[in-house]
């Protein structure tokens, strides 16, 4: 499938803004993170540049993004309309419980609770909207399965706390036990990632160029001549390969720049003061936005499509 | 509204596409463009059509495959593909806007280009590839059955089908009701034992193709025609011209 810039960004951006949005109103409402005006101010700030960023960047690859609006209307079957009704949805729990941490944190403590958690899990299902976009879509083996939505979950919990990491380092309150944490969900997303690669490899679609022609009782099916001479829109945007070697290396890329560096800069960072933290922490977010960038463009460029049976793929 | 017809359409107009008899002369793709570009979904833009690196919209694709097979020998087959006007459309329900609708009436999948945001999402949803985007118009755009052609009552009955039939030379293509059972083309999909293209996407494709033919040739040698002629049901004249050359 074709690697959109916009649709990149929008998932990784959006991800890490949801993850660090749910950490900071769920670290609040279980006042495990410190309440510092500016560090929940920039935390909410940071959040809500991610989050619109990436939906805006999001319409970018529309034909019409005056349309767009239409997006928000056919809730009851699409995964992209759920996603955008989620997403504005969020803002609401969100946005009140940001404001009411802010500005007026001694009022209507119990039912803004509520709102919080409310809030939390609507970051969660937004996220989870976003995965099932991909997800539902039967004609991409790689998309198809269980591994998506929870990656993208995962990721986004991950980027979440990475950036969490920072803003406490940036305000010298580091947390031991979010930096823990941290490294726990880094090491279960590596082995998420290395899991599902497996399982690429390992399994293919269940369509073939003979169920796709419906001439495999006549012998081994294969492509004799393309319907035109040039590549057409279907080629381009669900024919999309890339080469198995730089496939391995971006794979290598994303495991290195994503978790293991990360992870190494984090662990490193438990024995150093705070300025040696936040400097150590700033790079480990740096590290593992390129991975996660990376990881994303993989996520697009690895995926076959159906239809490239037609176009003389052997399988799918 | 992109939710699929709660009661399934009373008609399901298709097309059957003949494997045996298709020559893959392309006739029905480029009447297919001629008639759409100035149809429901008008026009079918391309774009750099006398330049180096042309593309375009088109509806209806002929890709021609090699069936090898040790056996019995290979064959080449041609293979139109047009949308196939699924029953359990995946194009339709992805749609964020209710722009891509399947019609309760007679089951063609359609897309309202006034609704569409170009957001692709329908094209990755079809198995088969059947959705073109058109770059220039930032709409998705899709085969509409001749939406305007087979109800069109300024036309003549018989030119009531869509274009691709009407123009195929070969009678690859049929056009009719596949919703009932006593329909000519329901008749010839149970005849030849036509087929659904890839059921496990689960789809329930409309369209039906026809399988080919047995070929009479196998390995079995050449056919008796080209047989040398020096036994005796043979002529006398070739007897004894045989009879020449071998002394």
């Amino acid at each position: 499938m074709h690697p959109a810039k916009s649709v990149i960004f929008f998932t990784t951006a959006s991800g890490a803004g949801y993850g660090l949005l749910a950490l900071l109103i769920a670290g609040n409402v279980l006042g495990v993170v410190p309440a510092h005006f500016w560090l929940a101010f920039i935390g909410y700030a940071v959040s809500y540049v991610l989050i619109t960023g990436g939906l805006l960047s999001s319409t970018f690859h529309l034909g019409h993004p005056e349309r767009a609006w239409r997006a928000l209307t056919q809730w009851r079957s699409s995964w992209l309309s759920r996603e955008g009704v989620m997403a504005i949805l969020t803002f609401i729990p969100t946005g009140l419980y940001a404001l009411h941490q802010l500005f007026f944190p001694d009022m209507m403590q119990g039912i803004m609770g509520l709102v919080g958690i409310l809030g939390v899990i609507f970051c969660i299902v937004t996220v989870y909207c976003t995965a099932m976009i991909y997800a539902s879509l039967k004609p991409i083996h790689a998309w198809s399965n269980n591994y998506v939505p929870a990656g993208y979950l995962l990721l986004a919990l991950m980027s979440g706390l990475l950036l969490l990491n920072v803003l406490l380092a940036l305000w010298g309150t580091t947390e031991t036990s979010l930096q823990l944490a941290t490294l726990l969900v880094l090491g279960i997303a590596f082995a998420w990632k290395i899991t599902y690669w497996r399982f690429l490899d390992s399994s293919k679609s269940i369509s073939t160029p003979e169920s796709a022609t419906g001439l495999g009782e006549f012998g081994a099916v294969k492509l004799f001549e393309a319907p035109h001479t040039e590549a057409n829109y279907l080629m381009k945007e669900m024919g999309f390969k890339i080469a198995r070697k730089h496939s391995a290396k971006l794979r290598l890329i994303t495991l290195l720049a994503g978790f293991v560096a990360p992870i190494l800069l984090i662990l490193i960072s438990l024995f150093f003061g705070t300025v040696g933290t936040g400097v150590l922490l700033t790079l480990a977010i740096l590290s593992a936005a390129i991975g996660l960038v990376t990881e994303r463009w993989l996520f697009f460029a690895e995926a076959r499509h159906t239809v490239g049976l037609y176009y003389g793929a052997s399988h799918a | 509204m992109t939710s699929l017809p709660t009661t399934p359409p009373k008609k399901k107009l298709g097309l059957v596409i003949d494997l045996d008899i298709c020559v893959g002369c392309h006739a029905c793709a480029v009447n297919c463009k001629e008639w759409n570009t100035g149809g429901h979904s008008a026009p079918l833009t391309d774009i750099d059509p006398y330049g180096a690196d042309p593309t375009g919209v088109w509806f209806n694709r002929i890709h021609s495959f090699e069936v090898e097979n040790e056996e019995t020998g290979g064959r080449t087959v041609h293979f139109p593909k047009s949308c196939l006007h699924c029953e359990d459309a995946p194009c339709v329900t992805v749609c964020p806007t209710g722009a891509s609708y399947k019609r309760e009436e007679d089951g063609i999948v359609l897309v309202n280009a006034d609704h569409c945001i170009g957001c692709k999402l329908c094209s990755w949803a079809c198995p088969y590839g059947a959705r073109e985007y058109d770059e220039d118009a930032g709409v998705m755009k899709k085969c509409t059955l001749c939406v305007d052609k087979i109800y069109n009552p300024n036309l003549p009955e018989e030119s009531r089908v869509p274009a691709c039939v009407s123009t195929c030379p070969a009678g690859a293509r049929s056009f009719g009701d596949l919703g009932d059972p006593d329909s000519d083309v329901s008749k010839l999909v149970a005849k030849r034992s036509g087929y659904d293209l890839m059921p496990e996407q689960e789809c329930k494709p409309t369209n039906k193709y026809l399988p080919p033919r047995p070929k009479k040739l196998g390995n079995d040698g050449p056919p008796p025609e080209l047989a040398p002629v020096a036994d005796s049901s043979a002529g006398v004249i070739a007897r004894w011209v045989d009879k020449f050359l071998s002394a």
